[in-house]
């Protein structure tokens, strides 16, 4: 089918609002928020019902044309990168919530639904919906469903796969399947709702999306205590840990990172701080209440230089938006930076550090950090001028050390921003070639021809037909013929 | 190389003498003691065209349907090393036939553990995983999926593969830990897996409940979980399905923190009942016996799933029917939709030719029909061979079930693992 007949095809079935062909307009979506990528797609398509995306779908199965999914487009690895010959399927417009079902704490949602609105809409019943990335405000369900999305809170609530109990998803081929058990738990067979959650578009799109709705915790108590460094900060996380302490959220942040808070939102960081750790615990009162006081006394024990306690929601609500706006306050004290997601085992974090500070010493370049202490998911902000001769190309080095310092350390090489495209050439120093190609199976049963969401995640992704299996020992070989080297 | 030249070095023999899985006869038997022996053990048996089931502690073998055929058992029984426990970054990696009570002795002394409490003692790692069980502390910490970071599995062909990690948070490749969650030994061996630890709670705090019919018991669930309290468990008895049964009601953290907890949840419950916080001693045996399932003996087993707020809908639906007549048993993990039904047959009790069979059959596919109306389904966990012959152990699987066809047929093209156990035959 050429292109014309195909965007004809996907007019029949949106109307022609729903289809943006034209190039300018269609520039619009040549990146998600990793800009450094732009592929301008061959069309865009805005289903706003399950029966048109599924309609879309099958339009560029029966065409042979590829298509990649993208929600809000704030995903940070090239994920919702168009391909340039297929058709870009915009969630955005399905932003329904079809169901709230506080008996089962349940809420039944579009896949463009925004993270933060599901929380508004049941905040007056006493509930919430736990996983909060950072962009929350604007990014969609879908797109948390398809990076399996974490946030501050993940350390003790955990990522999206753990409160998404429920999906309806378009195969490549335009098959429309029901995966996990909803509302009831432990449905039979196999939990493809678990394989698919976090797959990064590669194995359909999500259609509605049934996610756990929490009862709000009784008492939230958060601190903001400072420390001459990021070993003092770091001692402070595992004394925490060690006295079976799970707070909701434990984050750092180190001078550098302040600075950049500090320029743009006025938390009021200690002065001469060299690190500061956000502690929040919530739940029970009586447990928090008593819990708080430990968590004070083991700062002050790791050396904290000042505590401050958040004294009501305003304060605190300060303290979380230094933290989560970092990222954007980092463009306030360089003119470029490469924002990086990995993770190392928390108790290496001391000795990570310190490898970070002399890889970008070598290099002349800052690096900024704020992670998500509790859980050892770094995010080095790596400074840079793209006007100055080399430097870029210096950031992307220091960029990929740091990663591979976190396998280095038995880490990962992405704690919530995905793999997308950004990574993929990465994965295989995680993972051997037969870890890949068994990954590959389940890419396979979902999509043999390899349409959904093409060159992500994967480097090099073997043929559907091929059947990958142990290294045969050659004849020649095993007659003591030859040696293999 | 085939499992012949294996036997001659030892990892594969003949099996012991009535080795069978639920009725199948197993003539072979491996027992790996690495991944690499794992390894070799599958791509022999690919070499012969064996088909192969998996046993850990050996608490599941009558889960799912009798396999189609059975030539190899490979036993992960000697797969029993905990290999690394990061007790600062809560982590524990264990080959998969470390039995979960030795894993919580190891980490008891850090002052962890591994979430999870699925009643059967001889439970391993392993198994655990492959049978997905679980225990009343999944209301608090949910089910295997949602603590198992990391795993390495042996394919049909002998391809030892890794995903996950050792770090918690982590989106890199699939999620292939999930996927092998409650396979049951049908897309390969599980050989090692790597988990999230949580603190051992320091102290606990119990309240029950009398409730004396369904919409009670329903009730009382509903307050418990509209409240901001953070119960570990929910459990409800009944036994011999007379009412009245109990709920209790399991609070574990700190003293003060579950000492004023279950001063609230008693008050709360008060509204519903007779509510009471219990003393020391009783709190002690009411955990001891926390979700023991009254299975051990009987001869029918069962576990319907399906929306908590169903809770006393299902108990009035199958209250008086099928074997509950006989006075069965029931246990639910009611607040999270998971009960448990033994009947009070006992094994052998309920012998091919008796007229009890053919009521069973059509109470399965009636409570099947029940409880799918209902959002739900109907497992059957334990029955003697020939009942399983006429009903499937499962149910429906769904509109995904092609879809977890072709991803069986990916990972076992020529279906030799565990052939036929699993849903739709798979």
């Amino acid at each position: 089918m050429d292109r014309e007949a195909l965007i004809r095809r996907l007019e029949e079935i949106t109307g022609p609002q729903g289809v943006i062909s034209e190039r300018n307009q269609l520039r619009t979506y040549e990146c998600d928020g990793l800009a450094n990528f732009r592929v301008v797609p061959s069309v865009v398509v805005l289903p706003e019902t399950a029966d048109q995306a599924q309609g879309v779908v099958r339009a560029c199965h029966e065409a042979g044309v590829p298509f990649v999914a993208r929600g809000s487009g704030t995903g940070l690895s090239g994920g919702a990168l168009p391909v340039s010959d297929g058709v870009l399927i915009v969630l955005a417009r399905m932003r329904r919530i079809l169901e709230v079902d506080l008996d089962n704490q349940r809420a039944v949602v579009e896949p463009g639904v925004l993270n933060l609105q599901v929380t508004k809409e049941v905040a007056g019943d006493g509930f919430y919906y736990a996983p909060d990335p950072s962009s929350q405000q604007v990014c969609s369900i879908g797109g948390n469903v398809a990076e399996n999305s974490g946030g501050a809170h993940c350390l003790k609530y955990g990522f999206t796969t753990n409160h998404v109990t429920g999906l309806e998803v378009v195969l490549p081929d335009g098959e429309l399947v029901h995966l996990g058990g909803g509302k009831a738990p432990d449905p039979p067979g196999y939990d493809l709702l678990g394989a698919f959650v976090g797959s990064e578009g590669t194995l359909g799109i999500a259609t509605t999306v049934t996610l756990r709705l929490l009862r709000k915790p009784e008492a939230v108590r958060t601190l903001l205590a400072a420390f001459e460094g990021t070993d003092q900060a770091g001692d402070a996380v595992s004394r925490i840990i060690g006295a079976g302490i799970v707070p909701a959220a434990i984050e750092m942040m180190d001078a550098l990172a302040m600075e950049a808070a500090e320029a743009a939102v006025h938390v009021h960081y200690p002065e001469g701080a060299g690190a500061v750790l956000v502690v929040e615990l919530d739940g029970p009162e009586a447990e928090v209440a008593h819990q708080f006081d430990e968590v004070e006394r083991l700062c002050q024990e790791a050396g904290s230089t000042t505590i401050q306690i958040a004294e009501d929601d305003d304060q605190r609500a300060l303290f979380w938006k230094g933290r989560k706006s970092a990222f954007a306050a980092v463009g306030r004290i360089s003119p470029d930076y490469y924002v990086q997601d990995g993770v190392i085992p928390r108790t290496a974090l001391p000795e990570v550090l310190r490898r970070i500070t002399e890889l970008a010493d070598e290099r002349g370049l800052r690096v900024a950090n704020v992670f998500h202490a509790g859980d050892g998911n770094l995010h080095p902000l790596v400074l840079y001028d793209g006007e100055v001769e080399g430097q870029e190309q210096r950031a992307e080095e220091l960029s990929a050390e740091i990663l591979y310092t976190c396998l280095d350390h038995g880490g990962s090489i992405t704690g919530e921003h995905g793999v997308g495209f950004d990574k993929k050439q990465y994965l295989p120093k995680q993972f051997s070639a037969e870890d890949l190609d068994t990954m590959q199976l389940v890419r396979c049963a979902f999509d043999p021809d390899g349409r959904a969401n093409p060159g992500k995640v994967f480097p090099t992704p073997r043929l559907c037909g091929e059947r990958p299996g142990p290294r045969r020992v050659h004849p020649v070989e095993q007659a003591g013929l030859a040696e293999v080297f | 190389m085939g499992t012949q030249e294996l036997e001659q070095g030892g990892l594969v023999g003949p099996a012991p003498a009535g080795t069978a899985v639920d009725g199948v006869p197993v003539a072979r038997l491996a027992r790996p003691g690495s991944v690499e022996e794992a390894s070799q053990v599958l791509r022999a048996a690919a070499e012969d065209g064996l088909a192969v089931v998996f046993a850990g502690g050996a608490s599941k073998l009558g889960l799912g349907n009798p396999p189609e055929r059975a030539d190899l058992l490979v036993s992960s029984e000697r797969l029993d090393q905990v290999l690394e426990h990061a007790a600062g970054d809560l982590v524990v990696r264990a080959q998969a036939g470390v039995r979960l009570a030795d894993l919580q002795a190891a980490l008891a002394p850090a002052g962890q553990w591994l979430a999870l409490d699925p009643p059967e003692p001889r439970a391993t790692v392993g198994g655990v995983v492959a049978a997905n069980a679980s225990g009343p502390r999944r209301l608090r910490y949910g089910t295997v999926r949602d603590l198992i970071i990391g795993i390495t599995v042996v394919l049909a062909d002998g391809t030892v593969a890794h995903a996950g990690g050792k770090v918690v948070k982590n989106v890199a490749g699939y999620d292939l830990a999930k996927l092998f969650c409650g396979s049951l030994g049908t897309l390969g061996m599980i050989a090692e897996v790597i988990f999230r630890l949580h603190p051992l709670p320091a102290a606990a705090a119990v309240v029950t409940l009398e409730v004396e019919e369904p919409a009670q018991a329903g009730r009382a669930v509903q307050r418990l979980l509209r409240s901001p309290l953070e119960p570990s468990a929910v459990e409800l008895v009944v036994d011999e399905w007379g009412w009245p049964g109990r709920l209790t009601t399991v609070f574990e953290g700190i003293q003060p923190g579950v000492e004023a907890q279950a001063t609230a949840a008693a008050e709360l419950l008060g509204q519903v009942g007779s509510a009471a916080v219990a003393g020391p001693g009783q709190t002690d045996a009411a955990l001891s016996q926390l979700g023991a399932l009254p299975f051990e003996k009987a001869e029918l087993a069962f576990k319907a799933t399906f929306p908590p707020a169903e809770l006393p809908a299902v108990l009035a639906e199958l209250r008086g029917r099928g074997p509950l007549r006989w006075g069965g048993s029931l246990r639910a993990h009611a607040g999270t939709g998971v009960l448990w039904l033994a009947s009070d047959a006992r094994e052998g009790e309920l012998p091919a030719d008796s007229p009890a069979v053919p009521r069973m059959v059509g109470w399965v596919t009636e409570a099947r029909e029940r409880l799918a109306a209902r959002g739900g389904g109907l497992v059957v966990v334990k029955a003697p061979p020939h009942l399983k012959g006429q009903v499937d152990a499962w149910g429906p699987a769904g509109d995904a079930l092609g879809l977890m066809r072709r991803v069986k047929e990916r990972f076992d093209p020529d279906r030799r693992m565990s052939p036929g156990r699993f849903v739709g035959g798979i």
